[in-house]
């Protein structure tokens, strides 16, 4: 292994101690990533996990915290914990200085005059932004295939889906293309690619990590988190975009408590853990109950106890979730006009009316995907039907809620599976919309109710040797309870693996290299 | 154009019963926007009071002024209506240019306030209640310009231009229950209750309450129906009335026109309305039935606004006197008869003689400058008489100058029109028409001499004793100076001349 290829291979804690202790620069770190990401990432075989790469100012920002360092003294002293560690961030969000597209044609082009909140928080920590990652288009799917830009490859087996919508930013933390990555999670796009691509991912408590520059899909249910490849190294980043913003009115006031302290505690004696009885068994892969049950064996050892709860009115989440969901997001896409930026289509003959030029211009822009839920929720929200289907849905969110509420009674932390199946081949449920909804069953009952969910690797399914993540969900505002459990878990399963799980994962720069198979494109590809 | 057949006023009300109801939209005067920190100011350069929420840019998100929550309770405190404990925002979808993000951030079935009323006083003092259904929150819109056709529409328009200056500027609508009962009252009554809402809402301070700039903009829904029915007829809505007088032509008009397609055995078709100043008549807009689907749903990027009771007290104790009690106060400092004092809230300038008065004019004096002299004006330019521009400031200056001689009243009036016509102040006109009161004593005296050469006779009258002879010697001076003479000293020198003392 060279040290280029052990550089990248650290954790965001062990790089950010190394570069504290001058054993590397930020400048080292930060090129080692964009050189993996030279290697992999492009070609018709690789893994399509950015669509923007910010070398220059990545390194200038790294150069500073190199600068600021060898100088010592008092602004040293001030660094944040993370500064020089680099980063990726979700195509989703906006940054001054680089496009955002949110994985859509209509966007193409686009530079935000604003950072994103979470991106200013970055930037205040000395973060080098290494570039946006892919995902499906304005964050709708559970593949990354309906990024207008080509999907992005699982790096575990590079004709599978990386999962989605945030592909792009666990796939590239799992290739080690970069140590950490901000995803967003609107009803799993942070855990189930997390759970497919053996990371860790969180969905922190709806509220406590502001939403301002995160393009919407649903306002009631996006949250901005953490991606990466141990639960310590999310706590660390989640530390660093957490708390109040003015300018996000849904934002809790209050921090959260301390969740790097939590990922440290080492114990979950005494600690109640609920099997949501709903949430594996029938749907689920053989293998992913495996390892769910592995991870259950290992808590119990651990001294925590076991019990099962039932959340009766889960069976209705993913209903509910498909008429919230694309109300909110028929809402809040119709900002894409071509009016005031963006991409703009006059039509081809007929009067340029401003009605025709919207039409034409989200006709060309959009594609399939975002249109069906444009349409879906539009149908939704209409008279007449605004009460069967919008007020329906969110009745099920207050009982889905209540179903929370009393698990939470008997349990401190939740447990499920992170997704039913492992990995599934590109192309696979591409016209099959139910089949990739169901993918997020287990996901989205967490953002109905606004509480936390985390994913991590819990090893591989033994029938397709692919990952299979354990989902931990808690109280809202008790995010801390996350980290707490899946660290101890965590460290569980890799002394069980001799070592972290993506050690496991084939040879990329070989793979990439290797010869093109047939291509399984996106269906709004190139 | 206009071709539609109209019935008269009279027979109009002989066969229907007119039902009104209200729309008033008013612009709250915060500092900065309802939903975003940019500048909420009138009249700057297109395009420039606006930040990236106001633009509906990717990934922003609203936060709600507080100023705008704060003066919102207070007009509906100020409409007696009850405080909602606890509201929401909702998003109205619908695509047009002038919303940025193509839906309107608006409170819909939860208003800020509800079920209150509105004591409105008509010309006569017969006092009429209005009852208010509800005064809510919402942002107003940009502002197209459409250009290249020839009626400012955007029907016939080769493009339009957006300004999102005003886009997201906080707005209380509020929103009448139907109005029965008003009769042959009713345009009069539409004007009052306009009138007293812009009245409510300036000494509120929470608006700058000017009609011609749209702060304050009436959308006046009619019907009629035979009397002694009970079910309401068809309505239209006239959109965008913009001062008093328009609001009462309209809805007048609109009982004509309605009226006439009723007696021909026709439907009302319900539509929103145009108004045009000049015809003073309405023409079709958009058809508007009930059916229109905004796909209302709460705004999710928003929380609920929770007034809490001690802050509706506070503010409820800070509220100004209620116009009907500062109209009593005003006419008893002011020294008016109730005749006077009804004639002045009638001709809608109270306020502007509270102006002058705190300007430094008497009560008399003021009356009688706008009552005397600028209502009149502004009738034959058909405008309200606030909105001629006339400053206090120039009245108290006409005032001094009658009173310390310089000029008389003929002149004054004279030069008020000056003023109006933009020559520049009363001072200045004075100086360029040189209408200065003539007191040098070299021209009178002159004048006096011929004066009493024309008329030996009467000056041996007066040599003789008989003082009060001298009114035909100061007339003749007076009409040799074109009136510009100071009649006392004329007086003065013509007794001198004569030797008589007094």
């Amino acid at each position: 292994m060279t040290e280029t290829n052990e550089l990248i291979r650290l954790s965001a804690a062990a790089l950010a101690e190394k570069l504290a202790a001058g054993e590397v620069t930020s400048v080292e770190a930060t090129q080692a990533y964009l050189d993996r990401i030279a290697e992999v990432d492009g070609g018709e075989r690789g893994i399509n996990a950015f669509l923007h790469v910010n070398a220059e100012e990545a390194l200038a920002v790294a150069a500073e915290v190199d600068a600021i360092r060898a100088a010592g003294g008092a602004e040293a002293e001030a660094l944040h914990i993370l500064a020089g560690v680099p980063i990726a961030v979700k195509d989703l969000i906006v940054t001054i200085g680089q496009p955002t597209t949110a994985g859509s044609k209509i966007l193409e082009g686009w530079h935000s005059p604003y950072d994103a909140t979470v991106v200013e928080r970055l930037r205040a920590a000395k973060m080098p932004i290494l570039g946006k990652t892919n995902l499906d288009e304005f964050a709708m799917g559970s593949s990354t295939e309906h990024s207008a830009y080509g999907p992005t490859r699982n790096p575990w087996d590079l004709d599978r889906i990386p999962g989605g919508s945030g592909g792009g930013s666990a796939a590239a933390v799992a290739a080690f293309e970069a140590p950490l990555a901000l995803g967003t999670d609107t009803g799993g796009s942070i855990r189930q690619p997390g759970a497919v691509t053996g990371t860790v991912g969180v969905k922190p408590t709806y509220g406590s990590v502001s939403r301002y520059g995160a393009i919407a899909m649903a306002s009631s249910l996006d949250q901005i988190g953490p991606v990466s490849r141990t639960v310590l190294d999310s706590a660390l980043l989640h530390q660093v975009i957490g708390g109040h913003d003015p300018r996000d009115s849904t934002s809790l006031p209050d921090p959260l408590a301390d969740l790097v302290a939590a990922a440290k505690t080492g114990n979950v004696e005494g600690l109640r853990i609920g099997i949501i009885k709903e949430l594996h068994g029938e749907g689920y892969q053989a293998g992913v109950e495996n390892r769910f049950r592995d991870a259950l064996e290992l808590l119990k050892e651990a001294g925590a106890e076991i019990v099962e709860v039932s959340c009766p009115n889960f069976q209705y989440a993913l209903g509910a979730y498909y008429l919230i969901m694309p109300s909110e997001a028929s809402s809040n896409l119709a900002k894409f006009d071509g009016v005031r930026y963006g991409l703009r289509v006059l039509p081809e003959e007929g009067p340029m009316t401003i009605e025709r030029v919207m039409g034409a211009t989200r006709a060309a822009g959009f594609g399939d995907e975002v249109k069906r839920r444009i349409i879906l929720g539009t149908y939704a929200l209409s008279a007449g039907y605004y009460d069967a289907y919008y007020g329906s849905a969110q009745k099920v969110r207050t009982l889905v809620q209540r179903d929370f509420e009393a698990a939470f009674t008997v349990a401190d932390v939740l447990i499920s599976p992170t997704a039913p199946t492992t990995a599934f081949p590109l192309g696979e449920k591409l016209d099959d919309p139910m089949a990739m909804y169901l993918n997020d069953v287990a996901t989205i009952p967490a953002n109905l109710a606004g509480v936390p969910g985390l994913s991590l690797p819990g090893g591989l399914a033994d029938e397709d040797g692919l990952p299979v993540g354990i989902q931990l969900l808690a109280p809202a505002k008790e995010d801390a309870r996350l980290y707490r459990v899946g660290a101890v878990l965590e460290s569980l399963l890799e002394a069980k693996w001799g070592g972290p799980l993506l050690q496991s994962a084939p040879d990329l720069a070989a793979a990439v290299a290797g010869p093109v198979e047939t291509l399984v494109g996106s269906q709004e590809a190139k | 154009m206009n071709t539609d057949a109209i019935l008269s006023f009279e027979e109009a009300m002989e066969k229907y019963d007119p039902v009104l109801g209200f729309e008033v939209h008013v612009e709250l005067n915060t500092r900065t926007k309802m939903f975003s920190s940019a500048p909420n100011v009138f009249g700057d350069e297109p395009n420039t009071n606006v930040n990236e929420v106001d633009l509906g840019m990717p990934g922003v998100l609203p936060v709600v002024n507080k100023t705008a929550v704060e003066s919102s309770i207070k007009i509906g405190l100020a409409l007696n209506c009850k405080i909602a404990e606890s509201c929401r925002f909702a998003r109205k979808n619908y695509f047009y240019p002038d919303t940025p993000k193509n839906f309107q951030t608006s409170q819909y079935d939860e208003p800020i306030a509800y079920d209150g009323y509105l004591d409105i006083e008509l010309s006569d003092g017969t006092v009429f209640r209005v009852e208010i259904e509800r005064a809510h929150m919402e942002e107003d819109a940009g502002k197209l310009t459409h250009m290249g056709g020839a009626t400012g529409r955007i029907h016939g328009a080769d493009f339009s231009l957006v300004d999102y200056n005003r886009a997201g500027v906080p707005l209380v609508e509020i929103v009448t229950k139907p109005i029965e009962g008003a009769g042959s009252r009713a345009p009069e009554l539409a004007k009052a209750y306009v009138a007293a809402i812009r009245e409510i809402v300036k000494n509120l301070g929470v608006s700058d309450a000017r009609m011609e700039r749209g702060n304050v903009r009436c959308d006046a829904n009619v019907s009629l129906r035979p009397h002694g029915r009970e079910r309401f007829g068809i309505r239209s809505e006239t959109k965008n009335v913009n001062s008093l007088r328009a609001v009462e032509h309209a809805v007048r008009y609109e009982i004509q026109r309605h009226a006439a397609v009723l007696d021909a055995g026709n439907p009302v078709v319900q539509e929103t309305r145009h108004w045009h100043e000049d015809t003073r008549t309405t023409t079709s807009g958009r058809p508007k039935s009930d059916a229109d689907d905004y796909r209302y749903f709460p705004e999710p990027d928003l929380v609920p606004v929770v007034p809490s009771r001690e802050w509706v007290e506070e503010l409820r104790a800070t509220l100004p006197e209620p116009p009907a009690a500062r109209r009593k106060r005003l006419q008893g400092d002011w020294g008016y008869s109730d005749l006077e004092f009804r004639d002045v809230v009638n001709a809608g300038v109270m306020d502007e003689i509270e102006e002058t008065i705190a300007a430094g004019a008497s009560a008399s004096i003021a009356r009688k400058w706008w009552m005397g002299e600028i209502v009149g004006r502004a009738k034959a330019a058909d405008v309200d008489p606030g909105q001629l521009g006339v400053q206090p400031a120039t009245i108290v200056e006409l005032a001094g100058m009658v009173e310390d001689g310089k000029i008389n009243n003929k002149m004054a009036s004279q030069v008020l029109d000056g003023v109006l016509a933009g020559e520049g102040s009363p001072a200045e006109i004075v100086e360029k028409r040189g209408l200065a009161v003539v007191s040098d004593d070299g021209p009178l005296l002159e004048a006096i001499d011929a004066a009493l050469a024309a008329q030996p006779g009467v000056a041996d009258k007066i040599r003789n004793g008989k003082v009060q002879a001298v009114g035909a010697i100061v007339g003749g001076v007076m009409k040799a100076t074109r009136g510009q003479a100071d009649a006392g000293r004329v007086r003065e020198l013509i007794l001198e001349k004569l030797g008589v003392t007094v």
